[in-house]
């Protein structure tokens, strides 16, 4: 009976929104499936007359999806996916420049640099060390700090970090590693991580996900997965190494050739609105905009001291190249001659 | 081409007509009918599968913008090094399994038509169990089994299952109810005659089995190694999440489109991976003309006699993967009830509580069910109907050529590749039938293409054991071929028919990799939604929901077995008749 109110009051609520609902606009992100229905709740409070209609996958499938549309874009909006694919999107011209309200309060490292930005940011999705407490006791393997230290020969065989040929994650590990040590040394210290690790994944939050089930002690991965493992039980300490972490800001843009401008644009208003910004602080350390950001759970406080002055434009112009020696390097096709 | 002299004679004694009606029925019995029919099919297949692959494939020998370049990718991606090991790993890994999986599949086929074990309908329903399970419900148990914390750890000695071991055992998992289901078909109606004259000369059951047995399921074998062979090499999920850093083929597609939006690269990939696979496609033609009928219109159904020895024998046989399967299919089941493996192991239903959860829950299981049987009603009607056409009525030997090319073609492409030249295709703006793009519709046409090969293999093998004379006493008794096909054909291959329908809604419900670039914001499906759980760490959920869709997939079965032991009771009589 309890849940036939519910369920009752539920299309209650449906025909309510549908009822009021005037325009409908298609939403492609990588945003964690759980914060998706928060997201549009929370834009709904303030404008009840938009639709979200999501379409979610994961970062490299969206990403590919957008680009493969290209010809008859389907979406109208994209919230949420990372700066590097709405880059790849921006340069096969696929997204309207648009200058949101309150672009002038975001800080610069979190929107386009073009005067009327293709994209403008929401958040920080960071590096981060998965550490699982009790393998790593079984193993008598000391807690990391930083980064060098996983070259330490006690790690050999313990170490999962995703493929940057197959994941983003990963390319954000490497192409951090070579902007702080500079080339040389970042090879060579890749060189040293290679001979402790076990695997190298296809997917970002597998090193998390396999050190939270004791399938690894130590996996090289992102914090929000982390932190989200760790609230659900996981025996996981997170390790953010001093020398400083790679990252990725998670941005929202504008589909050119979408018949609702309008809305769109109210979407990416609010998406860089001071109240978007807190809702995103709930499971982001590091916001779009300046001073909103409270300290969270399992996060460092000093997050945004952290992070490395990534030069995205860098990244994304050597990109190639790094990944090709990459694969020359460690890839299990090379190894194989 | 329609109007070929080199038809067989066919409708030959029916020349004169004295009345229209008569005039009529020769017409629809003409071969330039059934010819016509065909290449009406061969367009919706070419349609549905030859157009979009070109629109994808056609980009590797394009640059980014999209000029013509030659074979420069080719170049590109065989001088990036290394591709050798890739080569020669799907190579191996693909020949080892299909080895693996086709004996078990013989023996345990074997078993279940040549003896009087018990039980066999069971024994039957485990056997497919596999194919009912997303493919992430295998990866998930052989991590619990044989990961660092497996409990089943000690039994690798000391190997990893990341790697070559965790993709063939995988890979055997998911693909023996393929293979299965095969050779089923090619030995379920054995001719009795055959086994009576084997008893008659003293053959050994040694001798019986290499010169009776085997050869009248020789058709069958090779396209079960055809079948797993390619399913295998194409793969690219089961390497993705448990190979570790094993290179195989499939997964650069993987790593060239999703990791890097490399779309020529993954072009390339695929095109090279068609290479193993129409290898294995000649191999099959040429051993399939070879084929003749084994039931022929004086065939008694065989019936095994009673013999201990080689009933143990047959049990033995199945042991090993029966075990098997259900260890792997109890550890997800046991994985969905637990709290947080391997630190939690407090059970509870909590992760079945689909109403709560993200990534789509019920109405992605709804949109399932719905795919499910759209693919099931579409895929069955037009698989079994070209298959007739192609096995059962007069057709141009060039036609009936490229038509089992065109068909056997989807098996060949990895169902990323499929989807993304769905996206390619149907999308395109000038498409007119780009209003279908993001519909379930379009994931129904998608899935039909991606699984038609199997489900046409299956069909045209059961065809094809039906003696060509049903349709020549037909003629002679002035009943048309329509009335033949009604009357004769359609009951005797119910039993395939069902097959093809479960195998069609099965895999519908568990697709991932083509689907997952099609779905819409209202139709999410169920099998997606477990990949998303799982993505998120959300293991036990994950499994949870992939039990959900193994649950109906197994409901689905328990239903088509019910119809398929009726129909067998129904046309017992027609059977015993033939005596």
């Amino acid at each position: 009976m309890k849940h036939l109110k519910k369920a009752l009051a539920v299309a209650t609520c449906a025909l309510a929104m549908n009822a009021s609902a005037e325009t409908e606009l298609t939403v492609y992100t990588a945003v964690e499936a759980e914060d998706l229905r928060k997201y549009a709740e929370r834009f709904n409070e303030d404008h009840p007359d938009i639709k979200i209609n999501w379409v979610r996958d994961s970062t490299g499938v969206v990403t590919a999806r957008l680009l493969a549309e290209k010809e008859n874009p389907r979406a109208d909006v994209v919230w949420g996916l990372a700066g590097t694919s709405l880059l790849l999107l921006k340069n096969e011209g696929m997204l309207q420049p648009y200058a949101p309200e309150g672009l002038n309060q975001l800080s610069p490292k979190f929107r386009d640099r073009d005067e009327t930005p293709s994209w403008v940011g929401m958040d920080a999705w960071m590096a981060a060390i998965c550490v699982n407490t009790i393998e790593a006791e079984n193993n008598d393997l000391p807690m990391p700090t930083s980064w060098q230290d996983l070259t330490n020969p006690v790690y050999q065989g313990h170490v999962v970090m995703p493929n940057p040929n197959s994941s983003g994650t990963g390319f954000l590990d490497v192409s951090a590693w070579l902007q702080m040590m500079g080339e040389d040394e970042g090879w060579s210290f890749m060189d040293g991580l290679h001979q402790n690790i076990s695997r190298y994944t296809h997917s970002g939050s597998k090193p998390c996900k396999m050190a939270a089930s004791g399938e690894t002690a130590i996996g090289v991965s992102f914090a929000f997965r982390g932190a989200r493992l760790k609230e659900q039980g996981a025996p996981l300490e997170l390790v953010f190494p001093e020398e400083g972490l790679g990252w990725e800001v998670e941005a929202t843009a504008i589909v050119k050739g979408t018949d609702k401008r309008d809305a769109a644009q109210t979407l990416v208003d609010w998406s860089v609105s001071r109240k978007a910004m807190e809702m995103y602080n709930e499971g982001y350390a590091i916001v779009g905009m300046p001073g909103v950001a409270q300290p969270i759970e399992y996060f460092p406080a000093n997050a945004d001291d952290l992070i490395i002055d990534n030069d995205f434009a860098w990244a994304a112009g050597n990109r190639e190249a790094i990944l090709a020696e990459w694969a020359r390097r460690y890839d299990g096709k090379s190894e194989a001659k | 081409m329609i109007d070929s002299p080199t038809l067989p004679q066919g409708a030959s004694n029916v020349t004169s007509s004295p009345s229209p009606l008569a005039g009529l029925r020769q017409r629809l019995s003409g071969r330039w009918l059934f010819a016509t029919l065909l290449l009406a099919g061969g367009a919706v297949l070419s349609l549905l599968v030859l157009a979009p692959l070109y629109s994808l494939l056609s980009k590797s020998v394009e640059n980014k913008d999209g000029d013509f370049v030659g074979l420069a990718n080719f170049a590109h991606y065989l001088s990036s090094g290394g591709i050798e090991s890739a080569f020669v790993n799907s190579l191996w890994v693909a020949a080892l399994s299909t080895v693996i999986v086709v004996f078990l599949a013989f023996m345990a086929a074997w078993a279940l038509t040549r003896t009087r074990l018990p039980l066999t309908g069971w024994v039957r329903g485990v056997l497919v169990l596999p194919i009912l399970a997303p493919s992430l419900l295998p990866a998930i148990s052989l991590v619990y089994l044989f990961g660092n914390q497996g409990v089943l750890k000690s039994w690798l000695f000391g190997a990893e299952i990341y790697g070559p071991i965790g993709i063939i055992m995988g890979s055997c998992f998911w693909t023996f109810p393929h293979a299965l289901m095969i050779l089923l078909t090619a030995m379920d109606n054995a001719d009795g005659r055959h086994y009576e004259a084997a008893t008659a000369l003293k053959a050994s059951p040694w001798r019986t089995f290499w010169t009776v047995t085997v050869p009248g399921a020789r058709y069958g074998l090779v396209s079960a190694a055809f079948v797993v062979f390619t399913l295998v090499i194409t793969d690219f999920g089961v390497p993705k999440v448990i190979g570790g850093q094993f290179d195989v083929l499939a997964t650069d597609i993987y790593k060239q489109v999703i990791g890097q939006q490399r779309f020529e690269m993954g072009a390339v990939v695929s095109v090279l991976l068609l290479l193993p696979a129409m290898l294995a496609f000649v191999a099959d033609r040429y051993v399939q003309r070879k084929q003749s009928a084994s039931f022929t219109a004086r065939s008694v159904p065989y019936k095994p006699s009673h013999n201990r020895r080689r009933d143990a024998f047959g049990a033995l046989m199945l042991a090993p993967t029966v075990v098997f399967i259900l260890t792997i299919i109890g550890m997800a089941v046991y994985a969905s009830f637990v709290t947080f493996w391997p630190y939690n192991l407090e059970l509870s239903l909590n992760n079945y509580q689909f109403g709560r959860m993200d990534g789509g829950g019920w109405g992605a299981y709804l949109n399932s069910l719905q795919m499910a049987l759209g693919t099931m009603v579409l895929g069955t009607a037009l698989v079994f109907f070209n298959a007739w056409l192609v096995e059962r009525t007069p057709q141009p030997k060039l036609l009936t050529g490229v038509f089992q090319m065109l068909s056997l073609l989807p098996l060949a492409v990895p169902g990323l590749v499929l989807g993304l030249s769905y996206i390619f295709f149907f999308n395109h703006p000038d498409n007119p039938l780009n209003v279908i793009y993001g519909s379930l519709l379009i994931l129904v046409l998608c899935t039909v293409s991606h699984f038609y090969a199997v489900s046409h293999l299956t069909a045209i093998t059961a065809l094809k054991q039906l003696d060509q004379e049903f349709e020549a006493v037909g003629e002679s008794l002035k009943a048309s071929r329509w009335r033949v096909l009604f009357t004769v054909t359609l009951p005797l291959c119910l039993p395939a028919i069902l097959d093809v329908a479960l195998y069609l809604f099965v895999n519908a419900m568990t697709t991932v990799s083509a689907v997952v670039f099609l779905y819409g914001h209202d139709t999410q499906l169920a099998s997606v939604a477990v990949l998303a759980m799982d993505e998120a760490g959300d293991i036990a959920p994950a499994a949870a929901m992939a039990i959900l869709i193994t649950l109906t997939c197994a409901g689905a079965k328990l239903i088509q077995s019910g119809l398929r032991l009726w129909v067998d009771r129904s046309t017992r009589a027609w059977r015993q008749g033939a005596e």
